[in-house]
């Protein structure tokens, strides 16, 4: 995992030295979303070859995605709250 | 909405491939999502230090950003508390186990085949791939929805990385500092988080 993070520390530096070129840096942020499609499609292959995945799938993914559901609404209504009380931005400073 | 589709059907696609297996066994047999991550994540590297405004978030940052993951541990526990009603015959320490993989889905799998076998190890894979999925196709819905730390919060540990695109899309570049970090806290914890609660069950 800390690879990984090395990796993005080089591209901040290698992003922050070509700031100034405009055309790379809009050809970098295209190219990410490919990144993540490739990424995605990848992930795909493995859960589809994997045949013990692939015949519980219903069950186990029912399971899964209620579990996940769980995870990230009761995650969201918390952020929503500390949102609204320490992040938003007040209307007397910006635009209401 | 239209990109997230677009890496919807990419996913759905690598899923059909792999289950027909119609691609070359090289790429079922080795896993090169950690080269494509490293791509991905130089890339991102490369728009946050081009970007004037991330190294002003830098500046800005303070002690709220500690908040942030810890409103998504706490978060996740409730989340995952109140779906308890619903799989009562588990128990309720698997499944938080489960729900601490933060989307982290490679390493919290792993954890949790160990100390919990297969199933439950498939599960954790399928709930945190779909944590990350979910959050890339719901983040700028979220933002509107909930305010701006929920694609991070919702992201768990991705928000560091794979979600980390999205998170700055719906969100806005000055508040890619706060998600990267709250994705560098996640990832570190949940190794610890998903050992201690399986210790305890």
């Amino acid at each position: 995992m800390f690879t990984v993070l090395i990796v993005m520390v080089v591209g901040v530096f290698f992003g922050y030295f070509l700031r100034n070129r405009k055309k790379l840096v809009k050809f970098a942020d295209k190219f990410t979303m490919w990144a993540i499609y490739l990424l995605l499609f990848l992930l795909g292959i493995a859960v589809g070859a994997n045949e013990i995945i692939m015949k519980n799938l219903p069950r186990l993914g029912l399971k899964a995605l209620i579990i996940s559901l769980g995870g990230i609404a009761g995650s969201v209504l918390l952020a929503w709250a500390a949102y609204v009380i320490w992040f938003k931005p007040k209307n007397n400073n910006h635009e209401g | 909405m239209k990109g997230s589709l677009i890496i919807l059907s990419f996913f759905v696609l690598g899923v059909l491939l792999g289950m027909f297996r119609f691609v070359p066994e090289l790429l079922i047999n080795n896993d090169y999502s950690q080269w494509a991550l490293y791509l991905l994540m130089f890339l991102v590297g490369i728009s946050i230090g081009a970007d004037p405004n991330s190294l002003k978030a830098i500046r800005q940052l303070n002690f709220k950003i500690l908040l942030v993951p810890i409103v998504t541990i706490v978060g996740t526990t409730l989340g995952v508390a109140a779906i308890y009603i619903l799989l009562s015959d588990e128990k309720f320490l698997d499944l938080l186990a489960v729900g601490y993989g933060f989307g982290y889905y490679s390493l919290s799998s792993i954890f949790i085949t160990e100390l919990r076998g297969d199933e439950l190890g498939v599960v954790a894979l399928l709930a945190n791939i779909m944590r990350e999925i979910i959050t890339l196709v719901a983040a700028p819905i979220f933002a509107v929805l909930f305010g701006k730390l929920a694609p991070i919060v919702s992201g768990g540990a991705t928000s560091m990385d794979t979600t980390l695109p999205i998170v700055t899309k719906a969100s806005g570049k000055d508040y890619a500092m706060i998600s990267i970090f709250h994705g560098i806290v996640l990832s570190v914890l949940v190794p610890f988080l998903v050992t201690l609660v399986l210790s305890w069950g």
